[in-house]
């Protein structure tokens, strides 16, 4: 049997990465990427948790997060798709339309 | 027949309203038709009401008819009704008689006016206003007619609008008038607040009951006067009354001659029992009269404007009456009015049948020697001038004489002076307007004497009607000196007016009879050397005294005084404080406040760039600020 | 018989409104005639309900409560002698503003017509909630179709004044919002159970320094709306860009709400604190106649003119209700009807004069009379019951105030009396420049006369003006009760609260007398 904390050591590198990933990367699906990265890790830590306290909620968590992951991947793809065909570009610096 | 006295305001009014919704529909003749006897109804009634009111007892006056409760609320109880009175009487046949023949001849003089209807119906309201006036049993009613009659005024004078002159004489008198409403309106507040009504009747209780000070009356009394130096164009709110001859002239004659101007004069001696408890505001009443009669005589001296003489002569008139109702013999003043309205309006309307011979000129100067073109005119207007002046045995004489007998018997040697002087100046300016108008050279423009005529018969009918009671008027209070008993007037209106007379010894009131007539005749005489035997004179007096001739000319430039005194502040502080405390203060304020608001919105704004990776480092920084906070 | 007819009134508009949502929008005349319709069968209705109300008696009548989200919030309406005039006056200004918009609107004409429906429930709400949480839902929702009204049929600088007068609004509302619900909680505390029964609250008996705050922003809020100097200048720019339908409910009777809110709230609620806060109150009152009418003597627009007409009339107005006794309140109540005609049908008069000659500059005008002597006739007689002119309605209102201030504090009355000269003053000399005097400019020229339709609408309020000056008694007969029980009521309160002085919300026994609106309510056919 595997401690639980090394999942959730697994899940804080993941999560890490992530945040990196997200600060190093310039284009938008990259950093999209890592965001996704994110939520995984996310994902682990509750499944860890879940099983470790022997409660089903966390698994649960789990189930609406990977679904709510997948819409929002559908609706940013689309998004980052829109920003492409208007500006040419998925640079994160380059989008800025939201300035006050 | 008496109890039907209530009637009399309602023919005007009903006529007021049949020409007001149908006016411009209905012929010129039906109007003036009715308009008149609308007029001649309300004279009838008021007759009846008069001779049966000599057969009622002095225990059953006033007649009092309530209408309906007006204003009702908490304490604050006012009935509309309507009084029937010995005063009442005296102003209602004046007003109703002396208005009838204005409104015949009215049919004459406005003939050829595009608004006909619209002239009559003014006309019948002012009626209406001016019965109310008279005929309220109390002070709120009665200041509904005064401010009615006010508004006709208004309406009359600026009866042609399109002329810039007549539309601000118009609006001036009605603020002017508004000066005096005011105090009337709290000396009205504090007579209610201290007893509880205004009735006429509540208040004389009150004061019989003592429940007066004089300090109190004092100061009601000079409210009250205020009132009516304003409505009666006294110093120092007279100054409305010149301009208003900018009206029709049947309207100078009936509104600012013979009865809306003495309004105040009436309301004074109406209220006399108040006066009588204050000896200062009493005073305060002649002194102002007497001031008024010689001031507003002087600048009558050398107006060229045949209806200005007549206005300012108007306006030292009601000076002599207030003398009169100040030095506590209101019968005097009373008996003044009722004589002025004759001889008053004759002179307005025999003005008015000169202007209207010369197509509308007024400026004497273009006049002189019209007596032969213009005979049915010219003697009315010298009887009117003859009683105005004070010449014994007709009408102006016996009334100014029994003003000024009182103030003398009374100890107000200071009044009696003014007035003395004033009686001088008064007969000079008259007989100044008679010689210069109907005498000496034809200064005529050659166009206005090719129209030339007489006036129709319309006009010069009532002129001779006036002309009769100008003559005769006097002889109802003759003078104690022809004997006893024959001030019948006087005795007459006793139920009403309270004060008690002073007398004086018969060769004391001989004297004085002889010097009024003396000055009298030598201000005829003044005039006649300086305009009919040495016509020179006056310019060279002109010249000699420039200043004091161009200060007489210019009317002591009290108009210019009061622009520049009160109206020009008003008006540039008012646009002073306009933009700069209104719209910079204040506006400023509320702008300011959201400037600053969005200021700090921009200030605020520099933290949302736009660039997700700045969101996202916030964020982080935040969770693991929160994260620290929540672990520490 | 139990019809809800109260709830009629105030929900007939914006059912109204609803309706038309449905309707084509080309169908202009439709519009208009089925909105005309909609305030006349209102109309017809307020009338019906003033027949059938008491006055003889100062409880609440035609009341209708049900429960509604609970916990003291409940739908709860009445009117009684303060409001019923408010409510009428209201209902017979909506047709004759609809009449004057008719050629006047040509833009978006649905929508307008859907605002000033809506706009109509929200006033009759104000005036007939009896539930606090109520009176502030319509107290907000009115400003909703009031912005909308000037911001979209505005004159130039229409964003400007409608973001002005809807902010200015909002700080005062918002306050009182915290106020009243402050004013909940110490009920709760005080008597264990919710309520924002208006009447309920004026049971409420706080310690002073507690009512200075909650009075302070009731009074400000209040004091925007009347408006007292110096939180007047919404009010000149929200009139002079506003439609004339516009100009004309907020004058006639938006800016009641401020007067009635004194009246109803921070009168009865805080008598303590008014009386510690009186003498300013007045002296703000008597700023604003005297201001009001010297800076409406040197307007050059016109309607800026009568807005400024207005600030000093409601001056006199609160000074008014500031004397706390019953000729004065009276008086107050029965000025708030004049001037809401008066003032209205003046806007209605420059309206129509606007609506010929697109301008609002008195320069522009001069000699007019000539060209429209029915206009002429009408105007000076709306011009004259703005002055107070004894005869019309004015003057009533006028002197019964004066009368009421005098007895309270006679200096102020004799300040408060220059509003008879001020009035004259700037009213006579704009007629005089407007109506008067040569023609100058050609276009005057070209004026045509009053038509038919604007004779129609005016002389609804020509005859009420002569009536309510020569018969007034009706009126003050239906509102005397109300108000002498409100006047009685404060003077109690203030000595109860001087003897509990420092004990904190004490409530006293609820008398059991016919006080109690439930009892009325069964009692009402």
């Amino acid at each position: 049997m595997i401690p639980t904390s090394y999942f959730i050591v697994l899940s804080a590198l993941l999560f890490v990465l992530g945040i990196v990933a997200f600060f190093v990367k310039k284009d938008l699906i990259t950093q999209f990427l890592s965001i996704e990265v994110m939520l995984n890790a996310g994902n682990l830590a509750f499944i860890a948790f879940a099983k470790a306290h022997g409660l089903i909620e966390g698994q649960i968590i789990v189930f609406f997060i990977i679904t709510v992951a997948a819409a929002e991947a559908a609706v940013g793809l689309a998004i980052i798709l829109l920003i492409y065909k208007q500006k040419k570009t998925i640079k994160s610096e380059d989008v800025n339309l939201m300035k006050g | 027949m008496t109890d039907l006295f209530w009637l009399i305001p309602f023919f005007p009014i009903l006529s007021t309203f049949i020409l007001a919704v149908f006016g411009t529909k209905l012929p010129k003749k039906y109007i003036s038709l009715q308009a008149c006897f609308a007029v001649f109804a309300s004279f009838a009634v008021s007759l009846i009401s008069f001779l049966g009111l000599l057969k009622t007892g002095p225990e059953q006056l006033p007649l009092l008819k309530t209408l309906f409760s007006w204003i009702t609320a908490g304490k604050f109880q006012i009935a509309f009704s309507l009084q029937f009175d010995s005063l009442t009487a005296v102003m209602t046949l004046i007003v109703s008689g002396v208005g009838f023949i204005i409104h015949v001849y009215s049919i004459g003089y406005m003939a050829k006016d595009k608004s006909y209807a619209r002239f009559f119906t003014y006309m019948n309201l002012f009626t209406f206003s001016m019965l109310m006036l008279v005929m309220s049993s109390n002070l709120v009613l009665m200041f509904v007619g005064w401010e009615g009659v006010g508004l006709c005024s208004y309406l009359l004078i600026g009866f042609w609008y399109e002329k810039h002159s007549a539309s601000n004489a118009g609006m001036k008198a009605f603020i002017v008038n508004r000066i005096g409403d005011a105090g009337f309106l709290l000396a009205i507040l504090f007579l209610f607040v201290h007893i509880g009504s205004v009735e006429f009747t509540a208040i004389n209780q009150a004061i019989s009951g003592n429940m007066i000070t004089a300090g109190f009356a004092t100061l009601v009394g000079i409210l009250l006067f205020v009132g009516a130096t304003g409505k009666s164009a006294q110093i120092p709110l007279y100054v409305w009354l010149p301009d208003a001859m900018e009206g029709p002239t049947p309207v100078s004659a009936l509104i600012h001659a013979a009865t809306m101007v003495t309004a105040g004069v009436y309301m004074v001696a109406r209220m006399n029992m108040l006066y009588s408890l204050s000896t200062t505001a009493g005073n305060i009443v002649a002194l102002v009269g007497a001031l008024t009669a010689v001031f507003a005589a002087s600048m009558a001296l050398t107006q060229n404007d045949i209806k200005r003489v007549l206005a300012y002569s108007t306006i030292s008139q009601l000076g002599y009456m207030f003398i009169g109702c100040g030095v506590g013999a209101y019968a005097a003043g009373i008996f003044h009015l009722y004589t002025h309205a004759f001889f008053k309006s004759l002179l307005f309307l025999a003005a008015g049948s000169v202007m209207h011979a010369l197509s509308g000129e007024l400026n004497m100067q273009k006049m002189g020697g019209l007596k032969k073109y213009l005979p049915r005119t010219y003697y009315p207007f010298l009887i009117g001038a003859i009683a105005i002046a004070g010449i014994p045995f007709l009408s102006g004489f016996f009334s100014k004489d029994a003003i000024l007998t009182s103030a003398y018997a009374q100890g107000n040697y200071l009044v009696w002076a003014l007035g003395i002087l004033g009686a001088v100046m008064t007969a000079f300016y008259m007989f100044r307007l008679i010689f210069m108008t109907f005498h000496g050279k034809e200064r005529l423009e050659p166009e206005a004497k090719k129209h030339l005529h007489e006036s129709p018969p319309v006009m010069t009918l009532p002129l001779a009607v006036l002309a009769f009671f100008a003559v005769v008027a006097g002889y109802v209070s003759l003078p104690a000196v022809f004997g006893k008993n024959l001030d019948w007037f006087g005795r007459f209106l006793e139920p009403v007016i309270h004060g008690h007379a002073h007398h004086i010894s018969l060769g004391m009131e001989w004297l004085l009879i002889f010097i009024s007539v003396a000055v009298a005749v030598l201000g005829i005489f003044i005039a006649y050397v300086f305009y009919i035997s040495k016509t020179h004179l006056p310019s060279q007096l002109a010249q000699k005294f420039p200043f004091l001739y161009r200060l007489l000319f210019n009317k002591y430039y009290v108009d210019e005084a009061y622009n520049a005194l009160f109206i020009q502040p008003a008006v540039k502080g008012s646009e002073l404080v306009y933009k700069h405390f209104d719209l910079k203060v204040i506006d400023g304020a509320v702008n300011g406040a959201g400037k600053s608001a969005n200021a700090v919105g921009k200030l605020l704004s520099f933290l949302q760039t736009g660039f997700i990776k700045d969101y996202a480092l916030i964020f982080l920084v935040g969770a693991i600020l929160l994260l620290g906070y929540l672990l520490f | 018989m139990n019809i809800p007819l109260l709830s009629f009134i105030v929900f007939f508009p914006l059912a109204g409104a609803l309706f038309l949502i449905f309707v084509n929008r080309e169908n202009e005349k439709v519009i208009r005639s089925l909105t005309l319709i909609f305030a006349l069968i209102n109309l017809a209705a307020s009338l019906w309900l003033f027949s059938g109300f008491d006055g003889g008696t100062h409880a609440l009548q035609f009341v209708e409560r049900h429960a509604w989200l609970g916990k003291g919030i409940e739908y709860h309406i009445g009117v009684d002698g303060i409001s019923i005039f408010l409510l009428l006056l209201t209902t017979f200004l909506l047709p004759i503003t609809i009449l004057s918009s008719w050629t006047y609107i040509k833009d978006k004409v649905k929508e307008y017509h859907i605002f000033m429906l809506v706009l109509s429930s929200g006033i009759l709400g104000v005036f007939v909630s009896m539930n606090m949480f109520l009176f502030y839902v319509f107290w907000e929702a009115m400003l909703i179709p009031m912005y909308f009204l000037i911001g979209i049929w505005g004159g130039k600088r229409k964003i400007y004044a409608t973001v002005k007068f809807v902010l200015f609004t909002m700080i005062g509302s918002l306050l009182m919002l915290v106020a009243i619900f402050f004013l909940y909680n110490q009920y709760f505390k005080a008597q264990g159970f919710h309520s924002f029964f208006i009447f309920d609250l004026y049971q409420l008996v706080l310690p002073t320094n507690v009512q200075i705050p909650l009075f302070l922003a009731f009074a400000l809020a209040f004091a925007i709306k009347v408006p007292l100097f110096p939180f007047h200048t919404w009010l000149p720019d929200a009139h002079v860009e506003a439609p004339t339908a516009g100009s004309v409910i907020l004058a006639a009777v938006l800016l009641k709400m401020g007067a009635y809110g004194f009246l109803r709230f921070a009168m009865p609620m805080f008598p303590n604190a008014l009386s510690k806060f009186l003498p300013y109150l007045a002296i703000l009152a008597l700023i604003s106649i005297i201001y009001g009418g010297l800076m409406a003597l040197i307007q050059k627009d016109v309607k800026s003119l009568v807005a400024y007409s207005s600030v000093s009339h409601m001056g006199l107005i609160m000074l008014a209700v500031f004397a706390l006794n019953l000729e004065a309140i009276e008086g107050a109540i029965y000025q708030m009807l004049n001037h809401g005609l008066s003032t209205g049908a003046l806007f209605l008069c420059v309206g129509i004069l606007y609506e010929r000659t697109h301008t609002r500059l008195i320069d522009d005008y001069g000699g007019v009379s000539k060209q429209m002597p029915v206009f002429s006739a009408f105007f000076l007689i709306c011009m004259l019951s703005s002055v107070g002119l004894p005869g019309l309605n004015g003057f009533v209102g006028e002197i019964l105030c004066l009368f009421g201030i005098f007895q309270a504090n006679k200096v102020l009355a004799i300040l408060g009396v220059s509003t008879v000269i001020l009035a004259a003053a700037y009213l006579l000399w704009m007629f005089k420049r407007v109506m008067q005097g040569p023609i100058v400019h050609e276009r005057i020229r070209s004026l045509k006369d009053m038509n038919k339709r604007e004779i129609v609408y005016l002389v609804p309020i020509v005859l009420l003006m002569f009536f309510m000056g020569i018969y007034p008694k009706p009126f003050l007969k239906k509102i005397e009760p109300s108000v002498s029980h409100l006047v009685k009521r404060f003077e109690e309160r203030v000595l109860l609260t001087d003897k509990t002085q420092g004990s904190d919300y004490i409530l006293p026994e609820v008398k059991n007398d016919q006080d109690n609106p439930q009892e009325k309510e069964d009692q009402n056919p």
